[in-house]
């Protein structure tokens, strides 16, 4: 896909100047300043939120059209933000929260995991708590540890709470408006390293992307490779690697984890009869170990080879110059892929 | 750094404790007066009274009703009713809301909670959390401190949205080393928000002693830093308590922020049914709060003021207990929760994949 001033070109060659390509970091923006003009009740709270827009810009301009009063500067303090977020939707405002990045969420884990996602649970229904946290997350940018760590695993084990990971900016701001518009907590990731370097074709208006679909990323017919958020534009690359070795790779991008979309699994990997499935924490325990199961829940007699999984190893994430070796990398994908084909 | 501060060396030895308001004292532990204004009226305070019979006698009947088997491990709140009741009463049920971890049941008993709730809540029915009807009010909290976050941000979201509410929210001396304690003060204060922190400070968190909690001289005095006030207030006194509520209240819904009162009292019974205070308890201190018993002091002061005689005591007795009886009546006629019932309020909609397992669980399939 080329970028135009105009507009953009899209995979069939059209030019299509109504649609204009942002950013994954724009679409956030722009899901947030659309809703925040249709919903009074909207407020965005976090650290560096205001006046500076927010360490990436996500939150950028919302103060200046839409107050202090909406765009709140909080403490420090990842358990106030996260506790307050549960408080202000029983005062019945719709909070927006940014945590700076996901691996500083561990700071007011006891407020995202054990309450927010119980506030329906717990009160047996009398509250709920509509409630999006959106935290960047992932590696690859040359940022210290745990602000790259891929800790989606620890949050998509905490029932009621509902977990997005999408990869594009028209999914981000199509989830995200969903997600903040859905009576229950949403936890919302957002991919660190496609923040700009991803861009896609987004409409400017409001529409939604439904919460628990998973999207074919790219069709193909010979093995079946799952990612999401920041991994699956990884994966797109090696299916193209693959491609040339004459591998049809069918990607999924799953863009949400909680709930997690199994007919989708299912239908392709009954499909191709093999299966990948890449994330980019380490391994042991992570999420990807889910759609292992829940394939071979619902696709072990299509299978025709073990599913592979490609990860980071059982280290904590290491310091920049380490990086790459860490994480998986083309190569790594395009050989999981190659030998799934052999079995 | 203000320009116009003197130079000053380093002298870590002089630094004394910041000074602090005397603890609030209307009765002493004879329900004598010690204060010749008392906030509120005679027959205010008989209604207090009864209520923190009807918590007294409740947390007894439960402890009984658990040793038989027949409830879930529960934390009675015994001496501990006159702070409870007394911060109650200080707030107006139809605006304020009363956040609570789990010591509180006679001072949600005056917010309105039902004591068919009550029971139902300790024989562990789901119900119990539906705090009922419109009742401002947050479900019990088995997190310590957990609940002070979420009472900050609904403060403070009653304030962006002008509404005359206060919040009141309630926990114990354990849970001021809590890192959920200090980020909800310290936002509170930031934000200004209507907010009364009441810190039942009971002398035990289980079985460790408030010296070994904090090496703060007082629990109040943690306020100063958050940039607000702090005021310890008798937590056996039902006026100290009220008084003091009534006053941070007050200045909760005039604009002025958040109060850290810290009622000092102390728990006469059990942590839990499943605790041995005689494990760790020296008997001498039980011996001393004995006579601090907040119900002995009402009594004595009730009677002393000729509100009450003895036989009128008694007959509040008879009522309490006429109460209690038609109210565990009442919750053993409930209904069992459906088997299925904790699929329902996960969500507001059901996930295929959640549907799913409710339909194996309904079944019995793998």
């Amino acid at each position: 896909m080329r970028t135009s001033l105009r507009g953009s070109i899209d995979s069939s060659g059209a030019l299509r100047p109504d649609v204009p390509e942002v950013t994954v970091v724009e679409a956030v923006n722009q899901a947030l300043a659309l809703e925040m003009g249709r919903d009074e009740r909207v407020v965005v709270i976090g650290e560096d939120v205001g006046k500076s827009g927010g360490v990436f810009r996500a939150t950028d301009g919302l103060y200046g059209k839409y107050g202090a009063g909406r765009v709140i500067d909080t403490p420090l303090s990842e358990g106030a933000i996260a506790g307050a977020a549960i408080g202000l939707a029983l005062a019945g405002w719709v909070p927006v929260a940014e945590i700076q990045f996901l691996g500083f969420a561990h700071n007011g884990f006891n407020q995202v995991v054990d309450q927010l996602a119980r506030v329906r649970y717990r009160s047996a229904g009398r509250f709920s708590a509509q409630v999006t946290i959106r935290a960047p997350y992932g590696g690859g940018v040359r940022a210290p540890e745990l602000h790259s760590d891929g800790f989606e695993a620890h949050f998509a084990h905490a029932p009621g709470l509902k977990v997005v990971a999408a990869s594009t900016p028209y999914d981000i701001k199509g989830l995200l408006l969903a997600s903040i518009r859905d009576p229950d907590p949403v936890l919302f990731l957002e991919p660190l390293r496609g923040y700009r370097q991803v861009r896609g074709e987004v409409p400017e208006g409001d529409f939604e992307v439904e919460i628990g679909k998973a999207r074919i990323a790219r069709e193909g017919s010979d093995v079946t490779l799952v990612a999401w958020s920041g991994a699956v534009q990884l994966a797109l690359q090696a299916a193209e690697d693959a491609q040339a070795q004459g591998i049809s790779v069918e990607v999924i991008d799953l863009r949400t984890l909680v709930p997690l979309d199994a007919a989708t699994l299912a239908a392709s990997v009954t499909k191709t009869g093999r299966a990948v499935v890449l994330q980019e924490a380490s391994l042991t325990a992570g999420f990807g170990a889910e759609v292992v199961a829940t394939i071979q829940e619902e696709a072990f007699f299509s299978l025709q080879a073990p599913i592979r999984r490609v990860a980071s190893p059982d280290v904590p994430y290491p310091v920049q110059m380490l990086e790459e070796q860490y994480l998986p990398n083309p190569e790594r994908v395009l050989e999981a892929i190659v030998a799934t084909t052999r079995e | 750094m203000n320009e116009a501060a003197p130079a000053a060396e380093v002298n870590l030895d002089g630094v004394a404790p910041t000074p602090m308001p005397p603890m609030v004292r209307y009765l002493d532990e004879d329900g004598e007066v010690l204060v010749d204004d008392l906030p509120m009226s005679d027959e205010m305070a008989l209604e207090g009274y009864r209520v923190m019979v009807r918590g007294r006698r409740f947390d007894e009947r439960s402890v009984s009703l658990q040793r038989q088997g027949r409830m879930v491990t529960l934390a009675p709140g015994i001496g501990q009713e006159a702070a409870t009741v007394g911060a109650a009463m200080a707030i107006d049920a139809k605006t304020d809301w009363f956040v609570p971890q789990y010591r509180e049941l006679a001072g949600q008993l005056w917010h309105g909670y039902p004591l068919t709730m009550a029971f139902l809540w300790h024989v562990g029915h789901p119900i119990a959390f539906q705090v009922p009807g419109d009742l401002k009010m947050l479900p019990f909290q088995a997190a310590i401190a957990g609940q002070l976050p979420q009472a900050a941000g609904l403060a403070w979201g009653l304030k962006l949205k002008g509404d005359p509410g206060v919040v009141l929210a309630i926990f114990g001396d354990g849970g001021t080393s809590q890192g959920d304690f200090h980020e909800a003060l310290n936002l509170a204060g930031v934000m200004k928000a209507p907010i009364i922190f009441l810190c039942q400070n009971n002398g035990w968190a289980i079985s460790t002693s408030i010296s070994q909690q904090t090496a703060s001289e007082t629990l109040a005095q943690k306020a100063v830093a958050y940039g607000f006030p702090g005021v310890q207030c008798d937590g056996n006194d039902l006026f100290a308590v009220y008084a003091t509520v009534r006053e941070a209240a007050r200045r909760a819904r005039d604009g002025k922020g958040p109060t850290l009162v810290e009622a000092v009292t102390y728990r006469l019974g059990l942590h839990t049914t499943a605790d041995d205070p005689s494990r760790y308890e020296p008997p001498e201190m039980h011996d001393l709060w004995v006579n601090r018993d907040p119900l002995r002091r009402m009594q004595l002061h009730l009677i002393a003021r000729g509100v009450v005689d003895r036989p009128a005591l008694d007959k509040i007795e008879e009522e309490v207990k006429e109460e209690l009886r038609v109210a565990w009546e009442e919750a053993q006629k409930e209904p069992a929760p459906d088997p299925t019932y904790y699929f329902s309020h996960v969500h507001a909609d059901q996930s295929p994949r959640l549907h799913r397992q409710l339909r194996r669980f309904e079944t019995g399939r793998a």
